[in-house]
C-alpha cells in the first residue's frame, strides 16, 4: 500500500516536472543562445556557450533602437493603463449603483467589447479623421479603449461586495460625488484596481497589432513592433534575434515574479466569479 | 437624490473612449462592407452584397480562411481544455509539494508576447537544426523529424500546437480555481460511500465543473476566432496561404488596399461574435439563477 502510493506520488511528480520541461526547454533555447557568438547560435543548441558574450546585449540595444522602444512601451502600457483604470471605476461605480434601465443598457453595451473584435480597416479611418493615427497619444487612447469593457466588467463585479453605506455616509456628510468615489470608494478597490492594472500593463506590453496597423514612425514603435522587425533584418543571426528576445521578456517576466498573486488571482476571479 | 448623488458622467470617459475606438468602428464597417471602398480611387460605390458574395463563393480562397480560423479555434479549444484540465487535477490531487511551483512554470508562457513564442518555436521548428526535430533525432525516432512549417498539411496543426503551449497554463489557472471552489463535503460523502476516483470524477467533479468550463470555452472561443499574431509571426499565412486565418486575410487584404472587402471580412467576424456574445450573456444569466 505504502509503496504503492510512492509509487504513485512519483509517477505524478513525474508528469509535473516533464510538463513544466516542455514548458521551459523554448524558453531556456532563447536565453542560452542570447550569449553565443552567431557561429555558434546559428543551430539555437542547448548547449551552454564556450564564452558568453555579454556584448551582443549592447549590440542589439544600439541596433535595435531598443531604449527608445523600451521607454515608448512603457509610456503606452503605464499610459493607458492610468486612463483605463481611473475611467472603469468611475463607470463602474455609478453603473453598479444606478440600475435604471438606461444604466443596464451601457454597462451591457461595455462589456460586449470583450467579445466585440476590433474593425481594423474602419479603424484606421478614424484614426485618420481624428489625426491620431502615428501619434503617440493616438495609441495610449486606443489602448486604453480596448482594455475598457473587461475592467468594467470586473470592477462592477466587485462593486457588488462594497457597502452600499460606505458611500452614502460620505454623501451623507456632504462630500460630493467624485470626493465620495476618490475619498471612499477608490482605495476600497485598490485590490481589483491593482489586478487589473498588472494585468493591463502585460497586455498592452505583448501587444503588437495597434503599432503594426497605426504606428509607421520606427520611432514610436514599442518593444514588440521594434523586435519583430529587427528580425526581419538580422533573420541570419539567432544570436543578437535571441538577445533582443530576452531583453523584451526579462521585464515582463520580473513584472510575473513579483505580481504573481495577482496575476493569478485576477485572471481566476474574472472567470470563476464572472 | 440618486441621480446626483451617482452622476451619469463619470462613465462618460470610457463610454467616449469605447464608443469612437470599439463601437464606431464595427458599426461604420457594417455601412462600408458594401462598398468597393479601396486605396485606388477616391470615390466609393454601392456594390450591395458583392464584398460578401466574393467571400462566399467558392472561387475564391476566402471560405479557406474562414474553415482555418474554426479548426484552428474548436482544435486549441479541445486540446486546451483536455490538457489542461489534467493538469489541473494533478496538481490540485495528485502532486501535493511543489504544486504552486509547477503552477507558475506552467502559467509562464501565457505572459509572453505571442510574437516571442512565435519567433521562439521558429526556431525550434526548424527542419535541420531546430530543437524538436533534433530531440526526436536523438531519441531514435528520426523519421519523425517533419518540416513542421513549411509542410501544407502540418503547418496548420504546428500552429495549433504552439498556441496550445502557450495557452494551457491560462486556462489550467482558472480550472484550479473552479476545482477548489468546489466544496470538500462532496468529496467525502463521496468516498463515505465507496465511489471510485472514476465515478467521483464522472458525477462530482465534472457536473460542479461545468459553469467554469463554460467560461474557459467561451474564453478560448473569443480568441481562437480573433487569432492573429501566431498566425502572422509563425507562418505569415503560409506555405501559400494553407494557414491564412480570417484576422490574417483581413491583414493582408488591407495592406493591398482592398478595404472594402477587408472590412466586409471584419463585419462578419463582427456579426458572428455578438451572437456568440449575446448567447454567452444568457447561458450565465441562466447559470446565476439556478
Amino acid at each position: 500500500m505504502r509503496t504503492r502510493r510512492g509509487l504513485r506520488a512519483t509517477v505524478n511528480h513525474l508528469f509535473a516536472s516533464g510538463t513544466g520541461l516542455i514548458i521551459l526547454a523554448p524558453i531556456y533555447l532563447v536565453f542560452v543562445n542570447a550569449l553565443k557568438t552567431r557561429s555558434e547560435a546559428s543551430s539555437m543548441g542547448v548547449g551552454l556557450p564556450a564564452n558568453p558574450q555579454w556584448q551582443n546585449f549592447s549590440t542589439v540595444i544600439e541596433e535595435g533602437k531598443l531604449l527608445g522602444a523600451f521607454a515608448n512601451s512603457l509610456l503606452y502600457s503605464f499610459g493607458a493603463t492610468a486612463l483605463c483604470v481611473i475611467l472603469s471605476a468611475l463607470a463602474a461605480y455609478v453603473l453598479a449603483r444606478r440600475r435604471t434601465r438606461g444604466h443596464q443598457v451601457i454597462y451591457l453595451l461595455l462589456i460586449m467589447g470583450i467579445a466585440m473584435p476590433t474593425n481594423f480597416v474602419t479603424l484606421t479611418a478614424v484614426m485618420q479623421w481624428t489625426h491620431l493615427i502615428n501619434t503617440q497619444i493616438g495609441i495610449i487612447l486606443l489602448y486604453a479603449a480596448t482594455q475598457i469593457p473587461f475592467s468594467v466588467f470586473l470592477i462592477y463585479a466587485f462593486m457588488q461586495t462594497v457597502p452600499r453605506e460606505l458611500d452614502e455616509a460620505a454623501l451623507i456628510d456632504g462630500c460630493t460625488p467624485l470626493r465620495a468615489f476618490v475619498r471612499v470608494i477608490f482605495p476600497v478597490l485598490t485590490p481589483v484596481l491593482v489586478t487589473l492594472a498588472v494585468l493591463s500593463i502585460l497586455n498592452i506590453w505583448n501587444e503588437f497589432l495597434m503599432p503594426l496597423y497605426f504606428l509607421n514612425r520606427s520611432d514610436a514603435w514599442p518593444m514588440t513592433l521594434a523586435v519583430y522587425n529587427f528580425f526581419g533584418q538580422f533573420q541570419s543571426d539567432w544570436s543578437l534575434v535571441s538577445a533582443d528576445v530576452v531583453l523584451t521578456i526579462l521585464p515582463v517576466i520580473l513584472i510575473y515574479i513579483v505580481a504573481q498573486r495577482w496575476i493569478l488571482s485576477g485572471m481566476a476571479s474574472g472567470a470563476v466569479k464572472g | 437624490m440618486k441621480s446626483r448623488a451617482y452622476p451619469t458622467w463619470f462613465a462618460a470617459g470610457a463610454l467616449a473612449l469605447y464608443g469612437v475606438f470599439s463601437l464606431l468602428p464595427s458599426i461604420l464597417g457594417v455601412g462600408f462592407s458594401f462598398t468597393d471602398w479601396n486605396s485606388h480611387s477616391t470615390q466609393l460605390h454601392w456594390v450591395g452584397l458583392d464584398n460578401f458574395a466574393t467571400i462566399l463563393s467558392s472561387s475564391k480562397t476566402y471560405v479557406h480562411f474562414i474553415v482555418n480560423t474554426v479548426l484552428f479555434t474548436v482544435a486549441t479549444i479541445f486540446l486546451k481544455t483536455v490538457i489542461a484540465l489534467a493538469l489541473a487535477l494533478l496538481l490540485t490531487e495528485g502532486v501535493r509539494r511543489l504544486s504552486s511551483f509547477y503552477r507558475a512554470f506552467i502559467y509562464l508562457p501565457a505572459v509572453l508576447p505571442i510574437l516571442v513564442v512565435s519567433l521562439i518555436f521558429r526556431s525550434v521548428f526548424n527542419p535541420a537544426t531546430g530543437l524538436l526535430n533534433e530531440t526526436l533525432r536523438t531519441v531514435g525516432l528520426g523519421g519523425l523529424a517533419m518540416h513542421w512549417l513549411t509542410d501544407v498539411s502540418l503547418a496548420m496543426w504546428s500552429v495549433i500546437a504552439v498556441d496550445t503551449w502557450r495557452g494551457i497554463g491560462y486556462i489550467m489557472v482558472i480550472l484550479i480555481a473552479g476545482l477548489q471552489a468546489i466544496p470538500r463535503d462532496y468529496y467525502e460523502a463521496a468516498s463515505i460511500d465507496g465511489a471510485t476516483g472514476r465515478q467521483t470524477f464522472r458525477h462530482i467533479t465534472l457536473p460542479l465543473l461545468m459553469p467554469v468550463l463554460t467560461v474557459t470555452t467561451v474564453l478560448n472561443l473569443l480568441y481562437g476566432l480573433k487569432v492573429f499574431d501566431i498566425v502572422f509571426v509563425l507562418t505569415n499565412g503560409g506555405p501559400g496561404r494553407a494557414t491564412d486565418t480570417v484576422y490574417t486575410a483581413v491583414f493582408d487584404d488591407f495592406s493591398k488596399g482592398r478595404y472594402g472587402i477587408a472590412t466586409a471580412l471584419s463585419t462578419l467576424l463582427f456579426l458572428v461574435m455578438i451572437v456568440l456574445g449575446f448567447l454567452t450573456i444568457r447561458v450565465m444569466r441562466r447559470e446565476e439563477v439556478s
